[in-house]
Order: C-alpha cells, then structure tokens, then sequence
C-alpha cells in the first residue's frame, strides 16, 4: 500500500449549528466530529464499492455519483475517482446520481471546496476495493494465485495462461463477494493514471445542450400543482389576514392557505427558521399561481425589524469605529506601542455591503406526501441538514423522508439553507397532492441568506527600512455581543496574523435584522479585498514594489504552523504555509511579466494574493482605465496551488475562470440595501453580473504541483481577483478605492 | 382561451390566458422544459427562443403576441442534438451547472444564422442579454467560433441539411 499523508483523516466536513443570536453559522468540523452527531452517534460504516460500481453482464460499468451536482463537475470529478481505480474505459462508464443516503454514502453535500480533499482517497478506495473484487474472482476461477492477475480497460488477465475475463463476465460472482477493507487495497502510482489528469467532459453535457428536463425545477409528477409562496418583505413578519377567499376563485387557483410556522420539535434551530410565515396559492400552472398572488392583498404585522436600513448600518458602524472595541479576537505583542514607534502609519477605512447569492436557477423543490412519508426532489447543498429540519417542522422521522437529489442551477453557498425544502415539504403535505415549489427572482433576492457587509477600520505601522511592525484592525461586523452572524467573522489567525510581530484584531457588533450566510468563498470573498488593498497601500507607503513587498511579508512568518491548512471561513489560515504561498506568487509574477512591462498612463497591472478553502492563490490583473473611470480588463494571470494533482483539468479551468469572473462582478456592481426592513434591489437589474462584452478577454491559469494532496478549486480563487482588480485601478489612476462595489465610486466597465 | 402554436415543427392548440408568457406555456402547458425561468423580466436570458427565426425572451412574449409564427426551442434546434453550436458546446465542455446554457444556445444559432463568420465584437453584442452565473463566458465565446467553423465546413448533419435546402 502506498503511504497516504496524515492530513486526509482530519477531513473537515460543514455542518448547520444553530446560533444563539440568530443566522446560520456553518462551522468546519472534522470528520469525526460530523459523525458523532449524527443519528445513533456512531460513525457509519466505511463507503462499500458495491454501492458505488454496478457492472452489467455486457461489461456496461455503472458508477454512483454520490454527492449534489450543482455545476461545481463533482457529478464526474468523483467517478473518475472510482473509474481509474477500477481500471476501467472511462467511455464505457455511465453515471448515476445517487439519492441522499447517509447509511450508505458519507458527506453528501456541496460546500467549502470540500469534495476533492475529502474524498480523494477514500473514492479512489472504492475503485481499488472494485478492482480486487474482479481480481479475486477471476483468479478463484482459474485457480491460480491472485498475484499472478493484472487489469486493463475492465478485464482481468492471467498472462502465463494467456486467459483473460471481462469484469462483465464476473459481475455475477462479484455481486456476492464481500469488498476488502478499504484501508488495505493497494492504490495505482500517479504516473499510471489514465482518467485522472486528463479532462473528461461534464456527466450531464448532452442533456444540457439538448434541453432534457433534468434539473430541479424541471421536476414533474402526475397530478402535480405548481406553488408559490408569499412572505412578508419584512423578513420575520407574519400573517394577520389575506383576501385567500378571492384568490381562490382566480384562475386556475386550485388551493389558497396561509402558514403559519408550527412549532419546531427536536433541537431548536433558532439560526434558520427554514419556515417563516406567508401564503401558498397552488396552480395548474406557475404563473396562474404568480398571476393569481399579484391579486393578493395581504396585511402583515412586520415585526421589529422594519425600522433597519443600510443607512443607519453604515452610521452606526461609523460610530462603533470612534469608540473602544468589544471583543479583542486576538492580540501579538504590543499593537498601540509599536504603533506609536512607527516611522510611518497607515490608516484606511474600508467597507463593503451584504451581496445576493442568486444563482439562476431560482429556489424550489418538488414535494409528494403519501402514505404517511414525504418523498421530495431537491438540488439542496446540504441535503442531511435539509432533511432534518423537514422532519422537526413536520414532526416526522428523517427515515421516512426520502430525498432525491436532482440537478441544480448553481448554489454558491444559497442552498447550503434549507428554507424552501421545508416550505415545498409543509405546503404538499397540507395540500394532499405533489407540489412543485417555485420561487421567483424577486422572492429569491429579497430572501437569501445574504453576504454579510462589514467594516474594517485600518492602521499599519512601518519601521524605516520599509518593514510591516504593526497591524491593528477594528472590525465593525453585525451580530450581538461577541458573537458574530453566519459568515460575519474573521478568525483570530487571519493573514497577515504570524507575520507581523504585534498584530490586533478587535471587533464590535451591531445587530441585524436580515439573515446572513455563506456565499462562495465566504468570509475570504470580504476579507481578501480588503487585507490586500491595505497590503496594497503599505507597500507603496513604503516605497516598494508591491510583489516583492508580499515576498517580504511572507518571509516575515517565523512562528510555525499551529494546525492543519484548512483555511476558509472568515479566515482561520493558521496553517498557512508560507512557502506554497511565495511559490504561488513568484510564479504568477513570471507568467504575467510583473515589473516588465511599461504601460502607458491609465494602463496598469495589480497583483494579490489568498489562501482560503487549503488552496493558495495569486493573481495579476492588466487593467486600462479612462477619463471616465470606465474599466477594461486586459488580460488575467492566475497562479494555483491546489497540491500534487489536477483531477480533471479543464472542468478545472472553467471553474477557475468562473470564480474569477464571479469575484469581478462582486467588486464592481453587487450591492443588496435594506431599506424600512425590506431588501430594496429585487432582480438582476439591481444586482448587476458581468455579461459577456465585460467578461476579460484573457484568463490564464497556471497550477503549481507540489507534493500535498489535492485539494478543492470551487472558492479560492474567486478572493484575490478584487484586491488584484482594485490594486491595478490604483496603479493606473491613483484613485484607491475602499468600499464596494466600486460603482459607488463612479466606476464601471468600459 | 384557446391559441393554435407551431413549436420544433409540431402544431398545438394550448387553452392560455392572453397574457400568459410563452415561457410558461412552453414550460408548464406543452412540457417542454429545456427553456429556462430566471429572472421574468428580460434581464437573463435564459428563456430565449427563436419566434419566427429571431431571437426572443419567452418570459416576456405573451401567447397572444406570437401569432402563427413558428416557435424553435432548444429541444428542437436539431432532430438528433448536432446543430453546430451543440456540437461546439460538448466539444468545448462549455457549461457548468448549464441552466443558463439553453438560452445561450438559441442566442448563439440565432447570431450564426445570421452571421455565419462573427467577430468577438460581433458575439459580445449578440450575447450580451445572457447571463451565466458560472461565468462561462470564454468557453461560449470559443464555442461560437467553433460552431461557425463547423457550419462552414458542412462537417455536421445539420450543416450539411441547411445546405440542401
């Protein structure tokens, strides 16, 4: 067997747990960790190859894409796992989605970029624990010693003989056999691989160009309605009355019935209400049920929230910074005395608002109450957590609750909650016959578990000779006392934390009406903008060129690694290491020909870099600027290193590029206000997204190999694209921007 | 009340209220569901469709609005999913989660059949009302170059059917 390095048993996987002060905090948790919690307490058994690898008597192989798909490519990225292992042609490999099923399957979720570091070795396991299986079988019916069999392309081989059988011929024999333990299968040497490392094209790729109903809002079952769901713009309110009466009569109305949240049985889950009170008004169609609710008149008592604004937020932010801190997070060393001794300061306010996940498929989920169980189609990110909470809202057991995972049109951390599952599981089960939940745009943007905003009051201290000695932050964030909301942190060990001898973090809270949660990157999609634009204005507070400044700091981080490179969520990078980081940067300033080049004026590079998700990242963006503050993207360098291998390196590609044109139009249109406790932009007109003329031209991603395990490319590289963005902006006109997006500013895209 | 549709080439009579989007007549009345909801104001794209060849936001043409025009969804772009630009999409492995992609496709066929060599400025303006979420904008614009050389090489059937004709 070949030596695994230790850090894959200490796989971190996300998990709900509720939050005192309200909001959904997703907490990385290790393995074991997320077992003991769950039903009975005891770790479920390890994954067994035959719930994952059916083989047909034609030799047609069947594997079991367990996890949700929901266009991050885990629906192929995990088989190929199996695949390769198995030894099989991948062309001959069909894929099928499981269902959710925890007794066989562990960690069925989409979040954290954790589907490569967690399951790239037990998957590549299963394939091994196949393979044996086949080997096994054709060696007893030949009678002759396992060792002497070899495989290739799903046939075992016995050369001395000059026999051979197809996998086919023995799936029968194999059925019955019990799989080897996992841990004693012998894994293939890298440079043999066949289906890793070499891009297979996307599972679902026909389906989708040939327009095949197979995402969740496709579902259809007979006899179905279509619903709505109306809540209180005001998020908390309820219900006092409802014209349901003239609804009803509406056409194509078939049923009209307020909701009222039953109380919740089972462990409180305070952090996310999953129901909240509204109408449902069920259909023949979606949009007699849309039409239908524009008719509604509805009186709600709004709660206590319906006095918030962002206004007020900002101002209230603004005082919190001119007074002492609440909580000190961290401190290193003497902040205030070195800050005092500096032969220069620093000090920068920055800011940036709450963001819409708004995923284009809009949320919904098909729901069919029969017999006494709830049978559901969802294309949840958590689907466990889901699961749960359909059961405590509807006093039911989780097993006799069935979820089928379907397709999803991008999550981006919005499906991690799991509120219209429990709205689409309650409104069927009410209504005696399936139901196809949908939510419009408008209900989607004014209902998310948004990006929280925040505020981060700056000072840096430099000695003469240009070097960082002192770095205090005062964090401004919403949740109450020391406790901050879902996504609203920043870890004690955030960068540049250990690199900077006496380094504060202190934060105040304000309290805050609307739900926050986790989008792409989170915490790191906030922190890295910020952290590197002020890195930024630093290194040219000390005369340096901003790449070799980093290269300094970098060096600067004598304190050893404290834990393992997790990294993520609001920061928690204190097992960053150093030296993959410089490799990152040192790279993608060769491949973009940093300091190289001369520009004429409004034309400007800007480079930053992150390490969130265990992956590290530096980027370089070419900018041109006009008079008019209007900006185009030239060209993107990206440098990655996600460890010792690319499993399926152009899904990788795109999904790089993706993030990175996903982070551009964070940084200069995506702004969601509050206003009289409502979310004031509905739609994307409001809430603008890069379109194809302002998509860059140009985006070249390099992967650095190093010897660590590989590691997961759906967030990291979206943070460092804003402060590389806004950095390059500075560069070429002198204008540094510190509050998002940068349309606020008078910027847009030429 | 009751409208008389030609969609992919098949006649269907559809009982509709006269303001109901063609998107939800497609999607909910006449089952087809590759046309996709994302926004309802013409904002995404992901509903676009070809009415009378050109290129049209089903989410905001109502039924009463399309007349005896013939309706093209993705589903009936080509019998047998090889028009140029679903060849150049697979070859390029251009989606990722994909739910934007069908709108992208009819936006793309609608520009090659128009413009059968398009520059890059030419695809960005054509393009411009689709959103992808996944930011797949590179790939689309490779696929659309890809799909044009196909076209012009006849190399696909249905290259190869539009030149019969």
């Amino acid at each position: 067997m070949r030596p695994e390095k230790k850090q894959m048993e200490r796989r971190a996987f996300l998990r709900i747990s509720a939050l005192a002060g309200g909001g959904v905090m997703l907490g990385l948790q290790t393995g074991s960790q997320l077992f003991a919690q769950g039903r009975g307490g005891a770790p479920p058994a390890p994954p067994d190859p035959h719930n994952y690898i059916r083989v047909a008597a034609d030799g047609t192989v069947t594997i079991v894409a367990k996890n949700p798909e929901l266009g991050q490519g885990v629906k192929t990225m995990l088989p190929m796992l199996i695949a390769e292992e198995l030894d099989v042609d991948w062309k001959r490999v069909k894929i099928e989605q499981a269902d959710f099923d925890d007794s066989k399957y562990p960690a069925q979720s989409a979040g954290g970029s954790t589907a490569t570091p967690t399951n790239w070795l037990p998957m590549r396991q299963v394939g091994a624990a196949g393979r044996a299986l086949f080997v096994t079988a054709a060696a007893q019916s030949w009678s002759v010693p396992e060792g002497e069999c070899t495989t290739a392309s799903g046939r075992v081989m016995h050369k001395a003989s000059d026999r051979s059988l197809g996998y086919g011929e023995l799936a029968a024999k194999v059925a019955g056999m019990p799989a080897p333990a996992l841990a004693n299968v012998t894994l293939k040497d890298p440079a043999e691989y066949k289906i890793i490392g070499h891009t297979q094209t996307a599972t679902d790729l026909h389906d989708i160009v040939t327009g095949k109903p197979i995402f969740t809002i496709d579902m259809k079952l007979p006899g179905m309605l279509f619903a709505v769901f109306e809540k209180c713009g005001v998020v908390g309110g309820k219900v006092v009355s409802a014209n349901l009466d003239e609804i009803k009569k509406m056409p194509g109305v078939k049923q009209a019935f307020v909701v009222d949240r039953p109380e919740v049985k089972g462990p409180s889950l305070l952090a996310d209400p999953g129901l909240v009170s509204g109408i449902a008004i069920l259909a023949e169609t979606w949009w007699h049920a849309q039409s239908a609710r524009k008719a509604l008149k509805v009186e709600w008592n709004e709660g206590p929230i319906a006095s918030q604004s962002s206004v007020e937020y900002a101002k209230r932010a603004e005082e919190l910074s001119k007074q002492a801190p609440q909580t000190t997070v961290r401190a290193d060393g003497d902040v205030d005395a070195a800050l005092k001794g500096a032969a220069k300061v620093v000090e920068a306010a920055y800011s940036y608002p709450f963001i819409s996940h708004a995923p284009l498929e809009p949320q919904g989920a098909t729901a069919h109450f029969h017999d006494g169980k709830m049978e559901m189609w969802t294309n949840s990110q958590q689907p466990g957590g889901g699961r749960r909470q359909v059961a405590q809202t509807l006093g039911m057991q989780e097993a006799d609750i069935t979820l089928h995972m379907t397709r999803g049109g991008g999550g981006f951390g919005r499906r991690l909650t799991n509120d219209y599952l429990v709205e689409a599981a309650f409104i069927a089960k009410q209504a005696g016959v399936p139901v196809k939940l949908l939510w419009s745009r408008e209900d989607d943007m004014t209902h998310d578990y948004y990006r929280p905003g925040g505020f981060q009051y700056l000072k840096a201290g430099l000695d003469a000779s240009g070097k960082v000695v002192a770095w205090r932050n005062h964090f401004v964030t919403y949740g109450e006392g020391e406790r901050a909301m879902s996504s609203a942190t920043i870890g004690p060990a955030e960068f540049p934390q250990r690199f900077v001898t006496n380094y504060s973090l202190l934060q105040s809270t304000q309290s805050l009406g609307i739900r926050t949660g986790a989008l792409r990157a989170p915490g790191s999609n906030a922190i890295a903008f910020v952290t590197h634009s002020f890195i930024d204005e630093v290194a040219h507070a000390a005369g340096k060129d901003p790449v070799q400044f980093r290269l300094d700091l970098l060096d600067a981080g004598a304190a050893p690694q404290q834990a393992p490179a997790q990294g993520g969520r609001g920061g928690g990078m204190p097992g960053v290491n150093a030296d993959r980081m410089k490799g990152v940067l040192q790279l993608v300033a060769e491949k973009s020909g940093w300091g190289k080049k001369t520009y004429p004026k409004g034309t400007a590079m800007g480079v930053a870099f992150h390490f969130s998700h265990r992956g590290y990242f530096a980027e370089v963006a070419e900018v041109t600027v006009d008079a008019a503050n209007k900006v185009k993207i030239n060209k993107i360098w990206v440098a990655a290193d996600v460890g010792s291998q690319i499993i399926n390196p152009g899904a990788a590609d795109n999904i790089v590029q993706g993030g990175i044109i996903d982070g551009l139009s964070e940084l200069m249109s995506q702004e969601i206000t509050v206003d009289k406790g409502r979310v004031v932009e509905t739609n994307y007109n409001r809430h603008g997204m890069v379109r194809m003329a302002q998509a860059p031209p140009a985006i070249e991603v390099h992967y650095l190999k190093t010897t660590y395990d590989p590691t997961g490319l759906g967030e990291p590289a979206l943070p460092p694209i804003l402060p590389a963005v806004a950095n390059a902006i500075f560069s070429a006109t002198g204008k540094r921007v510190r509050s998002l997006p940068l349309s606020k500013s008078g910027f847009g895209w030429a | 009340m009751a409208y008389k549709l030609s969609v992919n080439g098949h006649t269907s009579t559809v009982d509709a209220p006269a303001d109901m989007p063609l998107l939800w007549v497609l999607r909910d009345l006449l089952d087809l569901r590759g046309t996709k909801y994302g926004c309802g104001i013409g904002q995404c794209g992901a509903c676009t469709v070809h009415v009378g060849g050109v290129a049209m936001r089903a989410c905001l043409t109502p039924i009463s609005a399309v007349g005896a025009k013939p309706i093209t969804t993705l589903e009936g772009l080509s019998p047998d999913g090889t028009h140029p630009c679903q060849l150049a999409w697979q070859e390029i492995d251009v989606p990722q989660c994909g739910y934007c992609q069908a709108g992208q496709i009819m936006s793309a066929a609608a520009l090659l059949a128009k413009t059968p060599k398009p520059t890059d400025k030419e695809i960005d303006s054509a393009m411009n009302g689709n959103l992808c979420r996944c930011g797949t904008y590179l790939r689309i614009r490779q696929a659309i170059h890809r799909a044009a050389d196909l076209a012009g090489n006849g190399s696909t059937k249905s290259a190869a059917a539009r030149n019969e004709e």
